[in-house]
């Protein structure tokens, strides 16, 4: 049993997003980048899936040298070695492509990642990944197990859930709560410095769409605080000056 | 040449943010000033429904009506589409943001060779080439994107533009779809759906409650008011984490975004991580014991007191004013 697990290196949730170079660039000062929420879900279910199956994990990103914590963090969380495909991650597309290649070349079972990255939101790379594959790709999948080569899995759908069942290999979109996260501990910390972290060249430079520049939402204004012995006021604004009922 | 909308439907009614969808490629038709607009609805769906998708700015409705379709299969939806997208002979897929949206647009790209963008808030500008504005940083911020290929599939967020509703029928007609054994590589063994509620993801106006709320026992208040705003109820992730609610009602970075018009926050301090999933709302009201809870800086109105004596209050006064 192969698992491939496709980490982001993103800023963390709490960080203030802002941009420079007359706003075509992201502004990394003080940001502290992780693991994306959802991909350290989809690693946290695939560690516990190796150790299930006695099979090999490989974490993997796209991205330049300067994300290798991130992925010596999913090789502390359990990840057996990692690939990282040495290039700014260009677009939704590039990603994909760099994912199926190196998906190709290994011959995973299963791959897993996050629905969605927490930059960019797009929620596509597994779905690209599986049409460029031929493989099945579900999203967004809340529970996953394995017997043999049946996968039966939960995905969220709108107002509930469903319960489904496929066959390796595929792909999922994972999100919680599939898995709890996994901290790191020392022995985790410290096998990772020595775990294998091949670089590779990207594979094919193809995009479809290219971000020019970044804008920040207006500034929202002040609360208008209403007392709360005065309730009916609150309805009387929200009907004739916000006009939102 | 006409513009194709992907159109989903929930239950066998077509989804609100799908007819937002519509009622933008109508607009983008009108601005690019060449064809009209087709949708592509699958598996079963009354023809009176399909025909009042026309209201938003179809001129033609192709129904698949294969009942497989009915469930969200992934890759049979992406397949189904794709088949109508090359009989059309449209270069433009327009399609609500959802997470089976999103899925679907991810094969698509690839099948038809199309550059994706996800999360557009506005038309797009076609002065220098295709230029989308896009929502990133789960609201925080916005990226200008130019889509390179061709041909184009834009997933519209909620909200981006008003729904179009004039009234007009649109034509509708069958459309043979042909769908292989491997379109439909999983097995759906069973499907919970909350019945008869408001969906989250589709609200215009959202009722949420914290860990102010003390327990699920008290989740009858914030059910009421929701009811009489014909609201959908959601909560914090500590909330539903603890169990008090169902995990599809997490609103926050890593639950349900939500950009309803009206957001309630009840009992809820405003952490970032549930912020990033209400910024895109256009009214936020928050009530909340603590004068110092952070909610009440996005906050467009705000009470500070007890949810406990305030929201039966509010939503007395709600069916007073109705």
């Amino acid at each position: 049993m192969k698992i491939l697990v496709c980490i982001t290196h993103v800023p963390d949730t709490t960080s203030k997003i802002q941009f420079t170079a007359n706003n075509t660039k992201f502004d990394p000062t003080g940001v502290q980048f992780i693991i994306g929420p959802y991909d350290d879900y989809a690693l946290a279910r695939a560690v516990e899936l190796r150790d299930q199956t006695g099979g090999t994990l490989t974490a993997l990103n796209v991205g330049e040298a300067e994300t290798e914590p991130t992925l010596r963090k999913a090789l502390a969380i359990g990840a057996d070695d990692a690939i990282r495909v040495n290039s700014f991650p260009k677009d939704s597309f590039f990603v994909a492509k760099q994912i199926a290649q190196v998906a190709k070349v290994g011959g995973y079972d299963l791959i897993l990642m996050g629905r969605e990255s927490i930059d960019f939101n797009g929620g596509m790379v597994h779905g690209m990944v599986g049409e460029l594959l031929g493989m099945p790709s579900f999203s967004p999948v809340m529970k996953l197990d394995l017997e043999g080569t049946t996968v039966k899995m939960a995905r969220e759908i709108e107002g509930g859930k469903e319960q489904l069942e496929a066959q390796l290999p595929l792909i999922a979109g994972c999100q919680e709560p599939i898995a709890e996260w996994k901290i790191p501990n020392m022995r985790g910390i410290m096998s990772a410095r020595t775990k294998p972290l091949l670089v590779v060249e990207p594979s094919s430079q193809e995009t479809q769409a290219e971000a020019s520049s970044f804008q920040l939402p207006l500034a929202k204004g002040s609360v208008k605080l209403v007392d709360k012995d005065q309730v009916s006021e609150l309805v009387r604004l929200l009907k004739n000056e916000a006009k939102v009922l | 040449m006409s513009i194709l909308v992907y159109v989903e439907q929930a239950a066998g009614k077509i989804k609100k943010t799908s007819l937002e969808a519509v009622s933008y490629a109508f607009a983008l038709a009108q601005k690019t000033g060449e064809g009209s607009v087709v949708a592509i609805a699958l598996g079963t769906i009354d023809s009176q429904e399909l025909a009042a998708v026309g209201e938003s700015g179809a001129a033609k409705v192709l129904h698949a009506s294969d009942e497989r379709l009915n469930a969200g299969v992934i890759q049979a939806h992406a397949s189904a589409v794709a088949q109508a997208f090359q009989a059309v002979g449209t270069s433009t897929l327009i399609l609500a943001k959802s997470s089976l949206g999103d899925a679907v647009a991810a094969r698509l790209a690839i099948k038809l060779d199309a550059g994706l963008v996800s999360n557009v808030v506005e038309l797009p500008r076609l002065e220098s080439g295709f230029v989308v504005k896009r929502s990133i940083y789960t609201g925080k911020a916005f990226a200008d994107t130019t889509i390179t290929t061709s041909k184009k599939i834009l997933a519209i967020k909620k909200n981006a533009v008003d729904q179009k509703v004039d009234g007009a029928k649109a034509q509708v007609e069958e459309f043979a779809v042909v769908l292989a054994a491997a379109d439909f590589a999983s097995k759906i063994t069973a499907t919970e759906r909350a019945t008869g509620e408001v969906l989250l993801p589709e609200a215009d106006i959202v009722v949420s409650g914290g860990r102010g709320m003390k327990g699920p026992e008290n989740w009858g208040m914030i059910e009421d008011l929701a009811q009489t705003l014909g609201a959908a109820t959601g909560c914090s992730k500590p909330v539903s984490d603890i169990g008090w609610r169902p995990h599809h009602e997490h609103v926050g970075q890593t639950g349900v975004k939500v950009a309803p018009t009206l957001y309630i926050a009840v009992g809820i301090s405003g952490a970032i991580q549930h912020l990033a999933g209400v910024n895109s709302s256009k009214c936020i009201v928050v009530i909340n014991k603590d004068p110092e809870a952070p909610f009440f800086k996005a906050a467009d109105y705000g009470i500070v007191g007890d949810a406990f004596e305030i929201v039966p209050q509010l939503t007395a006064a709600l069916k007073a004013a109705q």
